[in-house]
Order: structure tokens, then C-alpha cells, then sequence
């Protein structure tokens, strides 16, 4: 495939899928070469020469033999793909044994991420290198979709039902989550990342037992990690620092004081900015929908304490 | 349907372009029932205890006479056919008229019934099983209303003196309509009222 | 209601609103279609050009994320409801079926009318969906349909409605064809374009009822809460997917099968040779039509069904792709030897099988499964529906367009700003579509308002692409209206052509022809005896 079309396989089955497109493409390219070529070189060749004389030309209808050959190696071409296609599909949807299972749920518009440990994460995955992982995935609201490009892989998530996906990451490596399955305003916003560490970085984090600063790198600065919370978590899918998006901006909002629906206003300080993370249904903004869930269960308290103290720095 | 154009001419090429073109409609009438009776197919399968305990919240008897009602209008439309063959519109007429009156007896049943169901609290949006029912039932009964229009319609063109035993398309046609929603109607008695 | 010879406008004769608003003519009927539904294209493609606007930039810049869904769900829902579904049966289809097979009018002309004002009443309802414009997708997928805040309830009844008026022409095309022929009009001389219409029609009389039915139940969930797509209600999400593409599959058929009949009309025509192989392109018709009935889950090879049922979607999915391959190649074979013009018309038929060549062969990249799981829902997916259904669909139109211009019209056009448009619309379609592949298979989603940058340079060529391509349409729409002032007078038969219709004067007079024509031969009797045998 190359770079050109196509960002390197991040797994050996990613490797086998990208083989099949790559067979495809040859076949593809036979025929296109063949048909086009023909279409162009007919059409020049027999291009009319002599106005006089257009109706010179002999009446043929048909050549059944030679019908029948372009009926017969398109169908064993097509059926050959197919068995192709079939064959790598088949081991994409069988996890091998042993794989981790990490829980995927979707929401307008984020995903909620449980480790079997009991740990949870917003939009972020954290698994080890060289290891199968077998996403179980669930909606609550809408159909999503989770696309992983690098691994070649997608599969809707359907209210109501479970759906399974896995991959073997062979190398570490921060890989885009995608959504595919248009889910409303923040559709194209609603990404996260799966995150494969060596396996010793892994048992770290693993053993760090909060989700940490970045990869171990010991503590960090409240607002720094509030700055960090606050890309992970997908606040930004709804919120902008600024200007209006789905929800109200950050920027100049601490020590503001803030209109609610009702006409009411309430001052922007550090126990508003928190009750509006842990229930943010409580007050709303004027001129914005009730629609954020709570974080109550997926932030911890440092992780709300940062944001709130970022949220303080944005004047 | 509409009438060929009178400048196709022959009235036995008009019959049967008529004849071909009400077919298909039906076979169109066919594909949308069809579409409900596959979701009902699979939600029976993947719920068969609610199909089973719901069901029982219908009135089978008046469903039962609702059927009685259906069949013997569709005894009278042969009836009409027949007559207006043989030239008798006046006749057509009467039994046109009583299946009118038929198809409104079958929807006076299904007001009462659809209106005791609400009265027990039971709506379309219940269950799957009731989504169904109403939905089912409904486009159905909307299906019988439409046939007593063209019906009615139809014995209107017999009082102007439009129809003779050499021209009887309309009556035809509309004769197969009105079988084939009594038809469905057979097939929805057994699948709502008459679960196993 | 009979047209004057005197004056040479043939059909076009009476004037007012009046006669063309009661018209049972089968050819107004068309005229009224075909200018109802190029201005709903019209307005399609400047959504699309908004879309294109929008994606210049990788963050939200002109228009809000909500809006730009807005602007994707109407440019979809209109380009396949309102135009390209309805076009080329319903426009040039009526106006040309009755006068391929010789009839004087289609079967029910009553009812045809009634068809274009139910559709009318249609598309006015979808109008009225506007005051809380659709922010779904042409897709409507449940639960998003039913819980936005959107008129989903009133654009699923417009939608209704054009279903039925589709399946009213539907009938009717049915209808005529098998019973109005001409005397000795027997199956195997009828045009091409009579066996992809007539396909064309089972398919609308057979799959629309389907979709009416979904978009009903839809309404419903919506006004009194109905469960059968309510995951909340023990409903299915993904049963209104495999009730909508039973309908939505089939309808891509609906859209090419008669572009490939006006191909299979233009390209003899201008390469004055028979077509090569006329049965096998007439039953491949049949066949797309029937096999398009079993492949719809192929949309929905990654909505969770068993991997047995993807594995059967996917094997039948690949035998479309046969007799489509028989058409191309019969279509070049017809180039064989021949003696061919570059009018526009066939300028534009080229050009169909040249996009329809690259639109075919992306689709077994969609076809086999391992593939598909990556590649659909991005832009791959885009790209590949753009090159068959506007490369292959729109440019079928454009030729017919072209092609039957001077008999519908009484007047020729400009052939030589013909050739700027179409040598504009050429380049900019591939420029736009072509780099929709490439972004594809990069991972980039579909229907997404703001991207990340790795995108940007693809997307900023495929904007570029779009006005380029926006532009030749503009010249080729004041081509037409200049063709409709001061064009000059056409011929019966500029184009020398063999089917009946061109056997009528431009433009044709009410009931086409002065007496029944009695046919003696195949329409495609071109070339000399003389020629050595195939």
C-alpha cells in the first residue's frame, strides 16, 4: 500500500487486510487499464474520417463465444475475491484466547471506558503492546460507530444491544478512535484514542492504581492536569474555550456571573464550576440544552479539581 | 384506477391493461403488508411470552364477527360482479351498496374495540406486541375505508348509467381491491386474536 | 388537445398554465418532471457546494457542526428523493417509453398526472419539513430519527408521498409496456432503454412499498410512540436498517438502469454500428434488478448481524458485479469498428462508462467483507457512490439530455459550448471524487463537519474540484436555456437515428405520430451487410 494511500497497518491482521486491498487493487487495475484502454483506443481508432461514408461499417451483433468468456472469468474473479475477503474477515471477528476485554460504552458524544479492575476513563484506552484486546461495546443514546483506521477495524455500537470488536496492537503506539455512524452534532468530535504501552509501562500504570499523570511521568500541576483532563475527557467535543459550540465556553467564565434559564444569576466560582461537572443538570445556562451527562463516577476529585483550576486560568 | 385512453381504442385491450395494471397494484399492497408481517415474524420469535400474554387483551369475539362481517361483503361484491355481467346494474347497485354498509359495520367494530383497548390503558406505544396490533390493524382499516370510496364511487357510475355488461372494468377492479383487503384481514385474525 | 402542425411546435402548441397543469399528456408530464427535478439539483448541488465550503477549513469555520449536518442530510435526502430517483424515469421516461414502443400515451394518462401531483404535494411537504430542517442524514437511522429535534415525522410523510408517485409511474411504465406496443413491436426489438426502464420499474413497484412502510412506522414512532425501532421498548434499531436499504439498495437501480439504457441508445447511434450483444445487455438489466432484491445487507456488514449472513450478503454482492461487466463490455465492443462523432451526447455516454468503469471496479473493495470493515462509513464510500450514481447516473442524464434535446424541444443546441461544459464537468467531477478514495482509505470518516488536519490537503483539492465541476454545470444550464431561445430549428432526425421516436417531428405532436407505426425491424439496424460477419 504504501504511505501515500494508506497509514501503516498497526497489527498483523491490519497487515492481511490491507493485502486483500492491495489484491483487489491489482485486479482492479487489469481491468481498468484493459476496459479504459480499449474505450479510448476504440474510440480514437474508429473515430469518424470520412463524413461521406458513416454508415460503412460492419454489422456485427454479437459474438456469443466471446460473451461467454466475459461472462465466465468476471464471475471466477468475483468469486475468488469474495473467498478472499471471507477468509481474512473470518479471523478479524474471532478473538484469540486470552485477549483483555476492556468494556466500551458510547454516548452523545463520548465514550465511557470500564476496565474489568473496575476502573474507568473517558476517551482514552490504555492496553498493553502485543496483547490481544477484545472491546465489549454498547449505547446508551444513539447508534455510534468505533473505527480504529490503523487497525482496519470498525463496528457499530446499537442501543440495546453488545457488540464485540478486537485488535492486537504489535507495537506501542497512541491510535485515533473514530465514531462512524452519524450521531448528531458532535459527531465529528466525538473521538478518542487507544493508547498501547510497552509491557512494563503498562504494569506501571496498571499498578499507579489513578489514571495518572502522562505515562508515569511522577506529579504534575493541578491545572496542568486539569488541561490534560480536559482534552482526554471530551469536554471539548461540547465545549470551546472559545466561542458558543453545543455547550458554553471557558474563556473569562471564573468570577463571571453567569444568567441561568430561569433569568437567575449565580457567580462563576470554584463550587459552581464543580457542581457543574458532577451534575450538570443542577443549573443551566441560558440559551443552552440540558443535555451534558454527569462525570460524578468517571472523573476523580484531583481530576475535577484540575479542571476546575485550568477553567480558573482561562481569563 | 384510471380508465385507459380512449384512444387505445379496442375495449378488450383496455379490460386486460386495466386488469395488468390493478394487479400490480396489488402486488405493491402485498409488499406493504409484507413489511409488517416481517417485523411481526420477528419480534413473535424473539418475544414469544409477551405475544402470547398480550394477545389475550383482545376481544376475540368481536374480531370473530368482524370476520363474518368482511367475508360476506366479499360474498356481495362477487354477487355485483356477476350482476353487472349480465347487465343487471340495478342489482350491482344493492350489492355494491350492502358492502359499503359492510365495510362500515367492520369499522364501527373496530372503533368499539380500539376504544375499550384505550380505555384499559393499552395504546400503541405499550408494547411491541400492541405497536403492531394498532399499526396492523390500522393501515388495514384504513385500507377498508378507501375500498368503500371506490365502491361507493363505482355504484355512483351505475346511477349515471356508465356501466353495462360491455363495459365493467371499474366494477371488476374494484371487486379485486375489496378481496384483497378482506384477504389480509384473514391473515390478521389468526396472527392478533388467535395466538397458539 | 390536438397539436397543430401549422404552427411547428408540435405538443408545445397550447399555451397557458392550464394546459400544462391538466395535461394528460405523457410528454408535458415529462417536461414538467424533468424541470421540477433538474431545479431540485439544482438546489442539491449548492448544498453541496456549501458542504465542500465548509471542508475547506478542518475546524468549524463558516457554518455551525448542526448546520453543516443540516446541509449534508438535505443535500442526500433531495439528490436521491427529489432528483435522481425521480429524473430520468419519471422525466425522460415518460416523455420517451410511449414514443419508443410507438403508443400514443402511456397506459393511464389520468394516473400519470396524478403521479406528478402527488409528487408535487411531496415535495411541498418536504418543504414544510424546513422550519426544523433534518439534521439525520438521508438515512433517517432510529434512534437518532426519532429523538432529534428535527420535523422527522413531516419529511417521512413528504417522502411517502414521492414513494407513492413512484409507485404510480412505476405501474404505469409496466403497464404500457406490455400492453400499448406498437404492432410488431415484439420484446426483442424494443430499445435498450424500454428494458432498463421496464427493470427500473418492477423494482419501484416492488421495493417502494417497503420503504413507505418504514418511513410510516417512523412518523408513528415519533407521534404516539410506536416500538418497533425503540431499543427502549424492546425494538430494534437495526431492523428499520434492514427495512430501509430492503428499499434503498434496490432504488440505486432504480437510478442507473436507465442510465445505461440511454448509453446503450447514444452509443450506436453515434458509432452508426448494431449494438454488440443486445439480449445479454437487455436480460442483464432483469438480472441487476433481481439480484438487487438479495443484497442489501451489504450496508450493514458492520451493524452487528452473524458472520454466516455477511458472508452470504457479500457472495451475492459480487454478482452484481458481473452483469454490469457485461454491459461495459459489450458497450466498447459496440465501438469496434465503428464510425464514431463526438456529439455531446456521446461525449457524455463516454464519459458515463469511463466514471462508471472506476465506480464498478471500487466495489469490490466494498463487496468483500474484510475489506468493508475497513472502508465503510468513510469517505472511500463517498467516492465510490459519487462515481456511479453522478458519474454514471447524472452523466446517463446529461446524455440523454443532450441526446433528446432537439426532439423535446424543436430546437438544437450549441454544440460547441456543449463541449466546454461537459470538458468542465469531466474535470471537475474527477478532481472532486477522485481524492474522496484517496481520504478514504486514509480513515476518514464520512459525514464529518470538522476533521483532523492529516485530511486537509485532500479536501481542499476535492473543494476546488467542486467548483470547477459547479461551474460546467452552470454553462451547461445556459446552454440549455440559450438552446430554448435562440436555437436553431431541429430536424425530425438530427442524429440519424433508427428508434421511433426520432421518427416524429421535432418536437413530436400531441399523440406522436400520424398513424401507428407498424415495425419491421430492431432499432439498431445500423452499419452495411457488406462488413465482414462477426
Amino acid at each position: 500500500m504504501g504511505e501515500i494511500l494508506s497509514f501503516g497497518a498497526a497489527s498483523g491482521q491490519a497487515a492481511r487486510v490491507d493485502t486483500v486491498f492491495l489484491m483487489i487493487l491489482v485486479i482492479g487495475g487489469f481491468f481498468f487499464v484493459l476496459t479504459q484502454g480499449l474505450l479510448i483506443y476504440f474510440a480514437v481508432k474508429y473515430r469518424r474520417r470520412r463524413p461521406d461514408r458513416d454508415n460503412e461499417t460492419p454489422q456485427i451483433t454479437g459474438d456469443y463465444l466471446l460473451e461467454f468468456f466475459w461472462i465466465l472469468i468476471p464471475s471466477i474473479v468475483v468469486v475468488a475475491i469474495f473467498y478472499y475477503g471471507w477468509l481474512v474477515y473470518a479471523d478479524l471477528r474471532i478473538p484469540p484466547a486470552g485477549a483483555t476485554d476492556v468494556y466500551v460504552n458510547a454516548r452523545q458524544w463520548m465514550y465511557e471506558v470500564r476496565y474489568t479492575d473496575g476502573r474507568t476513563a473517558i476517551n482514552e484506552i490504555h492496553v498493553p503492546a502485543g496483547k490481544p484486546v477484545r472491546f465489549i461495546l454498547s449505547a446508551s443514546d444513539v447508534l455510534h460507530g468505533f473505527y480504529l483506521p490503523d487497525f482496519r477495524v470498525k463496528m457499530d455500537m446499537i442501543p440495546g444491544r453488545t457488540t464485540t470488536l478486537w485488535v492486537q496492537p504489535d507495537r506501542p503506539g497512541r491510535y485515533p478512535i473514530y465514531c462512524t455512524v452519524f450521531c448528531g452534532a458532535g459527531h465529528s468530535n466525538m473521538t478518542a484514542n487507544l493508547i498501547a504501552l510497552p509491557p512494563a509501562e503498562f504494569a506501571q500504570w496498571e499498578a499507579g492504581g489513578e489514571r495518572g499523570g502522562p505515562e508515569g511521568k511522577g506529579p504534575e500541576a493541578l491545572a496542568a492536569r486539569g488541561e490534560r483532563i480536559m482534552k482526554s475527557a471530551g469536554c471539548l467535543n461540547c465545549h470551546a474555550v472559545e466561542g458558543k459550540k453545543i455547550g458554553p465556553p471557558f474563556k473569562g467564565l471564573f468570577g463571571s456571573r453567569v444568567t441561568l434559564e430561569d433569568g437567575t444569576t449565580v457567580a462563576a466560582d470554584e463550587e459552581y464550576l464543580r457542581e457543574s461537572i458532577t451534575d450538570p443538570g443542577a443549573k443551566i445556562v441560558k440559551g443552552y440544552q440540558n443535555m451534558m451527562p454527569t462525570f460524578k463516577t468517571t472523573l476523580s476529585t484531583e481530576d475535577v479539581n484540575g479542571l476546575v483550576e485550568y477553567i480558573k486560568g482561562l481569563k | 384506477m384510471s380508465s385507459p385512453h380512449a384512444e387505445h381504442g379496442d375495449p378488450a385491450v383496455a379490460f386486460e391493461t386495466a386488469k395488468l395494471g390493478i394487479w400490480t397494484f396489488l402486488a405493491t399492497e402485498v409488499l406493504l403488508f409484507g413489511a409488517l408481517f416481517t417485523a411481526y415474524a420477528v419480534y413473535r420469535a424473539k418475544f414469544p411470552a409477551l405475544f402470547q400474554a398480550e394477545h389475550l387483551k383482545l376481544d376475540r369475539v368481536l374480531g370473530t364477527v368482524n370476520t363474518v362481517v368482511l367475508i360476506t361483503s366479499s360474498l356481495t361484491v362477487v354477487l355485483g360482479v356477476d350482476a353487472v355481467r349480465k347487465g343487471k346494474t340495478r342489482l350491482l347497485q344493492a350489492y355494491y351498496g350492502a358492502t359499503v354498509l359492510l365495510g362500515g359495520v367492520f369499522l364501527c367494530v373496530k372503533y368499539v374495540e380500539w376504544t375499550a383497548e384505550f380505555s384499559h390503558g393499552v395504546f400503541p406505544g405499550t408494547n411491541i406486541f400492541f405497536s403492531l396490533y394498532f399499526v396492523m390493524t390500522g393501515l388495514h382499516g384504513l385500507h377498508v375505508f378507501l375500498g368503500m370510496c371506490v365502491l361507493a364511487y363505482v355504484v355512483l357510475l351505475a346511477r349515471k348509467g356508465r356501466l353495462s355488461e360491455n363495459y365493467t372494468t371499474p366494477v371488476e377492479m374494484s371487486g379485486l381491491y375489496w378481496h384483497f383487503v378482506d384477504l389480509v384481514w384473514i391473515y390478521l385474525l389468526p396472527l392478533l386474536y388467535l395466538i397458539g | 388537445m390536438t397539436g397543430n402542425p401549422e404552427t411547428g411546435r408540435g405538443y408545445l402548441a397550447e399555451r397557458g398554465w392550464r394546459s400544462w397543469a391538466y395535461t394528460l399528456d405523457h410528454k408535458r408530464i415529462g417536461v414538467m418532471y424533468l424541470l421540477t427535478t433538474i431545479a431540485f439539483f439544482l438546489v442539491g448541488g449548492v448544498f453541496a457546494l456549501l458542504l465542500r465550503l465548509e471542508l475547506l477549513s478542518p475546524q468549524a469555520k463558516y457554518f455551525s457542526d448542526h448546520t453543516y449536518n443540516v446541509f449534508f442530510t438535505l443535500h442526500g435526502a433531495m439528490m436521491i428523493f427529489l432528483f435522481i430517483i425521480p429524473a430520468i424515469p419519471s422525466g425522460l421516461g415518460n416523455f420517451f417509453i410511449p414514443m419508443h414502443i410507438g403508443a400514443r400515451d402511456v397506459a393511464f394518462p389520468r394516473l400519470n398526472l396524478a403521479s406528478y401531483w402527488v409528487f408535487v404535494a411531496g415535495f411541498l411537504v418536504v418543504l414544510a419539513s424546513l422550519v426544523s430542517p433534518m439534521d439525520t442524514g438521508w438515512t433517517f437511522y432510529t434512534p437518532y430519527s426519532a429523538k432529534t429535534g428535527a420535523a422527522v415525522a413531516t419529511l417521512s410523510f413528504g417522502i411517502f408521498l414521492i414513494g407513492m408517485s413512484s409507485i404510480l409511474t412505476g405501474l404505469n411504465f409496466i403497464v404500457t409496456i406490455h400492453k400499448l406496443r406498437a404492432p410488431g413491436m415484439s420484446w426483442h426489438r424494443l430499445p435498450l432503454f424500454i428494458w432498463g426502464m421496464y427493470s427500473t420499474s418492477i423494482i419501484q413497484v416492488v421495493a417502494t412499498p417497503v420503504v413507505g412502510v418504514t418511513f410510516l412506522l417512523l412518523a408513528l414512532e415519533r407521534l404516539v410512540g410506536v416500538a418497533f425501532f425503540d431499543p427502549a421498548k424492546g425494538g430494534d434499531p437495526v431492523l428499520f436498517q434492514h427495512f430501509f436499504w430492503f428499499y434503498s439498495h434496490p432504488v440505486v437501480y432504480v437510478m442507473i438502469l436507465p442510465a445505461m439504457g440511454i448509453v446503450s441508445e447514444v452509443i450506436p447511434v453515434f458509432s452508426r454500428k448494431p449494438i454488440f450483444g443486445y439480449a445479454a445487455i437487455a436480460y442483464s438489466s432483469l438480472a441487476i434488478a433481481f439480484i438487487g432484491f438479495l443484497v442489501w445487507g451489504h450496508h450493514m456488514f458492520t451493524s452487528a448481524m452473524s458472520p454466516l449472513a455477511n458472508a452470504i450478503f457479500s457472495f451475492l454482492t459480487f454478482f452484481v458485479a458481473v452483469p454490469t461487466a457485461v454491459k461495459v463490455f459489450n458497450w466498447i465492443a459496440t465501438l469496434y469498428k465503428g464510425s464514431i462523432t463526438f456529439e455531446s451526447p456521446m461525449l457524455y455516454a463516454l464519459t458515463f462508462i469511463f466514471l462508471f468503469i472506476i465506480g464498478g471496479l471500487t466495489g469490490p473493495f466494498l463487496a468483500a467483507l474484510s475489506t468493508n470493515v475497513q472502508l465503510h462509513d468513510t469517505y472511500f464510500v463517498v467516492a465510490h457512490f459519487h462515481y456511479t450514481m453522478m458519474g454514471g447516473t447524472v452523466m446517463g442524464f446529461f446524455a440523454g439530455l443532450h441526446y433528446w434535446f432537439p426532439k423535446m424541444t424543436g430546437k438544437m443546441l450549441n454544440e460547441k459550448v456543449a463541449r466546454i461544459a461537459w470538458a468542465l464537468v469531466f474535470i471537475g467531477f474527477n478532481v472532486t471524487f477522485f481524492t474522496m478514495f484517496i481520504v478514504g482509505t486514509r480513515g476518514m470518516p464520512r459525514r464529518y463537519a470538522e476533521y483532523v488536519p492529516k485530511f486537509h490537503a485532500e479536501n481542499v483539492v476535492s473543494t476546488v474540484g467542486s467548483a470547477i465541476l459547479a461551474l460546467g454545470i452552470l454553462v451547461m444550464m445556459w446552454n440549455f436555456v440559450q438552446g430554448l431561445r435562440k436555437g436553431a430549428r431541429a430536424p425530425g432526425n438530427p442524429w440519424y437515428a433508427l428508434s421511433l421516436e426520432w421518427q416524429s417531428a421535432s418536437p413530436p405532436e400531441t399523440e406522436n405520430f400520424h398513424e401507428v407505426p407498424t415495425v419491421t425491424a430492431w432499432p439498431y439496424g445500423y452499419g452495411t451487410p457488406k462488413g465482414p460477419p462477426a
